[in-house]
């Protein structure tokens, strides 16, 4: 069983402790522990139940790369699923629970699987669940659902903050182990502007755990020594900024790179934001990104108890915790009996080094055997005793089949695989690798480094991360990585420092992909290679033999590294199995692409500020505080927040909308039309610029005069529309709809500075300086002349007239333009004074009946009078002849966007679906959206189509639903009844009609 | 008739690390010209308004120019003053081909102060804070989250943001999430 020792733990402090819980267990852990190490000291081994045969699993590593030790953290809104345990501090009232089992973690049904796993092979989904193809969606699909996936999702809203931080940087190193803080030296002495970021609490790495293992010293000093002096230095550095628990998220293009920075996590309590994703502008990146030790494919190598050998002295020296009095060393390479070493250290046992080598280890393995351990050279474990814990192992010889040695009893079991570099984020943008024989793993190939704009490097990697393993070798790297960053960066790298460094040469190691090399199916369908999938070589090998050749087929065949770790264990192992079976070297295989993530981020963080009250931006308009104290229903207008209808006492939404929509008609009704965009076009070639932008002809617009016109795309399609005023000589103020105040404005840009840039035109979008207020109905005029100012009669400002002056002492420009067809006045007031003047207008207008009126009162009175709305005729394949408005497609002109699309056949077809009135026979409302269905079927089996419905409402004014649609041929076939199935499939049975539904004479807005 | 009034009518927030205030009404007049021309840097200059380089804002008393574009530069000045500002120019213009509009209320401005203004204002602008890289005079057209903004360096301490008016709300909300307090970078 795994204890606290009674000494020891360079991170922790044993003079605090704090409490957390288990599985609702109470457990004591220390300030400086990692959730995995606290368990551990606490005896708990068992950390969770596999992911598809549910088999009971505990820590392996003791950092990022852990595949096992997932969690549950949190409750409700705080809920997080597949927290590592190694990389989650301990904080006095962390509650965790394991995922994955039912109804315990000591007792779970689903282990059952392991039973059945020689049914369950890779490709088995595939397999199983293709037929009958029914069931899939009804019985396989939602019975899979429930059993797969390791956490929770989480059900309740994230209760925390999260942020983003903008930096730029010249040179930024990630990883602050003794290769990060090295080359932070190196580039910082230059004078760059350089960030270290480092995804743990703590500055140097691992060197601190293995150099003093092993003898190493730079400059007479131990490593936590020198470490110490480095952080130091940096430290007082004004260019050089450190970050802890902040992690190299992702590299992408240019230079940019995401950090993430956990800012509470271990301390919940502490108010702020708990994530902050950085997000970085680095003339440079040093990826010092360390290694991660392989673990070996041995039967039985996922039981709880068979650790990677770095983490077990990781658990020691960092934590003072023993996983097991006794612990047998597997290993591959001299490194691993560095654990040999801190167990002895430790004053724990060290029943035996087994060494696939046959050769067996150099310095190192001498200093175990003059330290008394038993070191056994070219053996391998053939089998691990015991289920849910390590009770022994099982040696043979390495090269032989698995037939068993001897059994050697022991509570922990050590593995090393060798080392492969963290190339993740090297590869993110680019970056390619080489296959390094001698020490067996894949290293950035420096000669073809992720290339930035311009052709040249922005990535470098030093130390562990760019294979350069050794102490020296690692000093060496980092300082030349960080001095070339800096010069890259434009600085001038002095002061290349060299260390005296005492290390212990390691001999070289032997590839070991499979232990033993000839191991039986019996053995190799029990050695793990994807821990957190559940992948074993066996899996792997049937996936080579059914001709899953490409490793990125073989990975999603068999799930090897798709899980939350991707793959950090298994993939050099995984790739390398597949190598052998199909029986070429593993540079030929290659890898799996490295995608950001490094480690899973948080989606708090990728949202960053953007949640709740800013999730995103809503334009409000000057009126939005009356319209909200005013029973306001919104409608989302874009970013805009419009005025569906608002509601009186107990009406409902529908009855408020009857009400505004007679009422507009009968009396008075007010909009708040601010939100329709205004751009103002100046110039001497401005009324040119018009004529072309334009389908009618706006140069010939009188000053003083309003004009309605269409915009079209250059394919002809309608885009926009809206009321052009001619405001004097060479200036036109251009109105859009809600939506197109944006794109309409970028189009006139663009076409001016791409296209005609020699043209004098200057254009400003001036839709936010003005409240404008249309003042609709019979008694339009009334309240006006009441608040009084300008003359606003007929006879002065007639239809389509434009005039400034002032109503009610407020500065205003009145348009007499109508979209209700009723006399109606829209009146730009500066938005400063915007509220004053509609609250003026609202009592002035008491007496008259006014009411203000919302969006929906704003669309049945449009369609009532027959008028498009762009968005419900329109949907970007409407030209403006679909909606028979051939008079506003000038004749005169030459040319204007769209004009030439007009003319190709289908344009020009005849046989278009085209606007018409609908009215259904007995009054009722038609769907909104329905289709009309014609005789016969198309080649996909489906109803042929005659024709939709574009806009339909209950119009009060009228008494009975209307409609607007595109119907085929639909203007020459006024009077035919035709079929609108709807959803419940009931036939609607509508007859074409004319659009035009109110006032067809025109009469009402010309008083 | 009643005064104009700004878009949150002078809101205040100092919980945070950073004090937020709604400022205004403010002058504000978008003059679109060739500012190469003589013409026209004669006209703005005359008109009382400094010349500013690419990026920069030139401050004289009330009156400052800040460069959005080679062809624009938002100018500011007292509120009351924009229509006559407006005249003077269009007179000083003349026939040169140039267009200057009023977009006083158009806008939203806000200043965010005290020492961690940097690190408020970067967290939201993918813009280089640093002193050395955005000194006091800079001007960045650019973005806070998701809307177009404007904002210069009044002083080390003050941060003044241009918006338009009708995300004014969102702009405020915006700026007291970042600055709640706990949420100190301590990166400037």
């Amino acid at each position: 069983m795994s204890t606290r020792l009674y000494k020891g733990g360079r991170l922790i402090d044993r003079a605090s402790t704090s409490e957390f819980s288990f599985n609702s267990k109470r457990m004591k852990a220390h300030s400086g522990d990692t959730l995995a190490s606290a368990l551990l000291a606490n005896g708990q081994m068992l950390m969770g139940r596999s992911f598809k045969y549910h088999r009971p699993r505990g820590v392996v590593a003791s950092g990022a790369e852990e595949p096992n030790a997932l969690m549950h953290t949190g409750s409700d809104a705080s809920f997080e699923p597949n927290q590592r345990a190694t990389t989650t501090e301990v904080f006095d009232g962390l509650a965790v629970e394991t995922q994955n089992h039912w109804p315990s973690l000591e007792f779970d049904i689903g282990a059952v699987n392991t039973k059945l796993s020689r049914f369950l092979p890779a490709g088995f989904y595939y397999k199983m669940f293709i037929h009958p193809r029914p069931l899939w969606k009804h019985v396989y699909e939602p019975f899979i659902r429930k059993s797969a996936g390791l956490g929770k999702a989480p059900k309740d809203k994230d209760q925390d903050a999260y942020e983003y931080f903008y930096a730029f940087v010249d040179v930024l190193i990630i990883g602050g182990g003794l290769a990060g803080l090295q080359a932070a030296k190196a580039a910082g002495d230059s004078g760059a502007k350089v960030m270290l970021v480092e995804q743990t609490a703590h500055w140097g790495g691992r060197a601190p755990v293995d150099e003093p293992l092993s003898g190493g010293m730079v400059d007479g000093k131990t490593l936590d020594a020198h470490i110490d002096a480095l952080v130091g230095a940096l430290q007082g550095m004004d260019n050089v900024t450190l970050r802890t628990r902040t992690m190299g998220a992702g590299i992408y293009d240019h230079g940019y790179v995401t950090c993430y920075e956990r800012l509470t996590d271990h301390a919940p309590k502490s108010g702020g934001p708990r994530h902050r994703l950085w997000r970085i502008r680095a003339k440079q990146t040093v990826t010092a990104t360390g290694a991660i030790e392989r673990p070996l494919s041995f039967a039985g190598n996922d039981t709880p108890g068979v650790m990677l050998a770095s983490a077990i002295r990781d658990y020691a020296v960092n934590y003072g915790v023993s996983v097991g009095d006794r612990t047998v060393v597997v290993t591959n390479n001299d490194n691993a009996y560095l654990t040999a070493f801190a167990m002895k250290k430790a004053g724990l046992d060290v029943p035996a080094i087994i060494d696939a080598r046959a050769m067996g280890g150099g310095a190192l393995a001498q200093k175990a055997r003059e330290m008394g351990i038993r070191v056994e050279t070219g053996k391998g474990v053939a089998s691990v005793k015991g289920g849910s814990k390590v009770k022994g192992v099982a040696i043979c010889d390495q090269a032989g089949e698995g037939a068993v040695l001897e059994e050697i009893a022991c509570e922990a079991v050590a593995m090393s695989g060798g080392w492969s570099p963290v190339v993740h984020l090297w590869s993110h943008c680019g970056g390619k690798l080489v296959w390094d024989d001698t020490q067996a793993h894949f290293r950035p190939d420096t000669s073809r480094a992720p290339t930035s704009a311009d052709g040249a490097a922005f990535v470098q990697t030093a130390g562990c991360a760019s294979g350069a393993m050794a102490l020296s070798a690692t000093l060496d790297d980092a300082t030349a990585a960080g001095a070339s960053a800096a010069l890259a960066a434009g600085f001038d790298a002095k002061n290349v420092p060299v260390f005296d460094v005492q290390e212990t040469e390691e001999a070289p190691l032997q590839e070991v992909w499979m232990m033993p090399q000839g191991a039986s199916y019996k053995l190799r369908s029990k050695a793990f290679l994807d821990f957190q999938n559940d992948v074993k070589v066996s899996d792997v090998q049937l996936a080579a033999q059914e001709g899953f050749e490409s490793v990125e087929h073989a990975k999603r065949y068999t799930t090897l590294g798709m899980a939350t770790d991707q793959g950090k264990l298994s993939n050099i192992n995984g790739l390398a199995v597949l190598s052998n079976a199909l029986g070429q070297p593993i540079p030929q295989t290659g890898t799996t692409t490295f995608r950001p993530p490094y480690t899973p981020i948080s989606l708090g963080s990728i949202a960053g500020e953007a949640s709740n009250e800013v999730f995103q931006p809503i334009r409000r308009t000057p009126l939005h505080a009356w319209h909200e104290a005013h029973g306001a229903e919104w409608e989302p207008v874009g970013q805009w927040r419009r005025p569906y209808a608002y509601t009186r006492n107990d009406e409902t939404l529908h009855d408020a909308v009857m009400r505004e929509t007679k009422n507009t008609r009968d009396a008075l009704g007010l909009l708040d039309a601010s939100t329709l965009g205004k751009i103002i076009v100046k110039g001497p070639d401005a009324g040119k610029f018009l004529d072309m932008l334009y389908t009618n002809m706006m140069s010939n617009l009188k000053i003083g005069k309003c004009r309605y016109g269409l915009m079209c795309s250059e394919n002809g399609f309608l885009t926009d529309d809206g009321v052009v005023a001619r405001i004097d000589e060479d200036t036109w103020l251009c109105h859009t709809t809600t939506g197109g105040a944006e794109t309409v404005h970028a189009h006139m840009e663009e076409w001016l500075q791409t296209e005609w840039w020699d043209w004098k035109v200057y254009t400003a979008n001036v839709t936010e300086q003005y409240a404008q207020i249309a003042v609709v109905g019979p008694n339009a005029r009334r309240v006006l002349e009441k608040l009084g100012g300008m003359d606003v009669s007929a006879e002065t400002l007639g239809f389509m007239d434009w005039a400034d002056g002032q109503i009610g002492g407020v500065d205003c420009r009145v348009y007499r333009i109508s979209f209700s067809g009723e006399l109606s006045y829209e009146i730009a007031v500066d938005a400063g004074q915007g509220a004053a003047f509609w609250e003026a207008l609202i009592a002035a207008g008491e007496e008259f009946g006014a009411m203000p009126y919302g969006t929906e009162a704003l669309h049945i009175l449009r369609a009532e009078k027959g008028f498009i709305m762009i968005g419900d005729e329109t949907d970007g394949t409407v030209i403006p002849q679909d909606l028979n408005l051939h008079w506003a497609l000038s004749k005169k002109k030459e040319d204007y966007i769209g004009k030439r699309a007009h003319v190709r056949s289908h344009m020009a077809d005849p046989s278009r679906w085209r606007l018409v009135g609908l009215e259904t026979e007995d009054g009722s409302v038609l769907p909104d959206g329905a289709y009309a269905v014609a005789e016969g079927d198309n080649e996909n089996g489906q109803r042929n189509m005659q024709g939709r419905v574009t806009s339909s409402y209950y119009s009060p004014n009228l008494g009975k639903g209307i409609a607007m649609g595109l119907v085929h041929m639909g203007p020459e076939r006024m009077g035919e009844v035709i079929d609108f199935p709807g959803l419940d499939g009931t036939i609607f049975k509508a007859k074409i009609v004319d659009p035009i539904f109110y006032d067809k004479a025109g009469e009402k807005p010309n008083v | 008739m009643s005064n104009a009034v700004s878009a949150l009518g002078g809101a205040v927030c100092s919980d945070g690390i950073a004090t937020i205030t709604e400022f205004g009404p403010q002058g504000m007049i978008t003059l679109r010209g060739d500012l190469s021309s003589g013409d026209v840097k004669e006209a703005l200059t005359a008109a009382g308004f400094p010349p500013a380089e690419q990026r920069e804002i030139a401050v004289e008393g009330d009156l400052s120019t800040c460069w959005m574009s080679p062809d624009e530069v938002l100018l500011l000045c007292a509120y009351a003053d924009v229509s006559k500002a407006i005249e003077t120019l269009q007179s000083n213009l003349g026939h040169t081909h140039a267009l200057a509009v009023n977009v006083s209320d158009a806008r939203a401005i806000f200043r965010v102060s005290g020492r961690h203004t940097r690190d408020v204002i970067a967290k939201l602008a993918p813009v280089d804070l640093g002193p050395h890289a955005f000194p006091v005079g800079s001007f960045r057209r650019t973005r806070l989250a998701q809307v177009a903004a404007a904002f210069h360096m009044r002083d080390e301490d003050t941060c003044e943001i241009i918006c338009f008016r009708s995300v004014g709300q969102y702009m405020f909300d915006l700026l007291k999430k970042v600055s709640e307090p706990g949420s100190e970078v301590g990166y400037f």
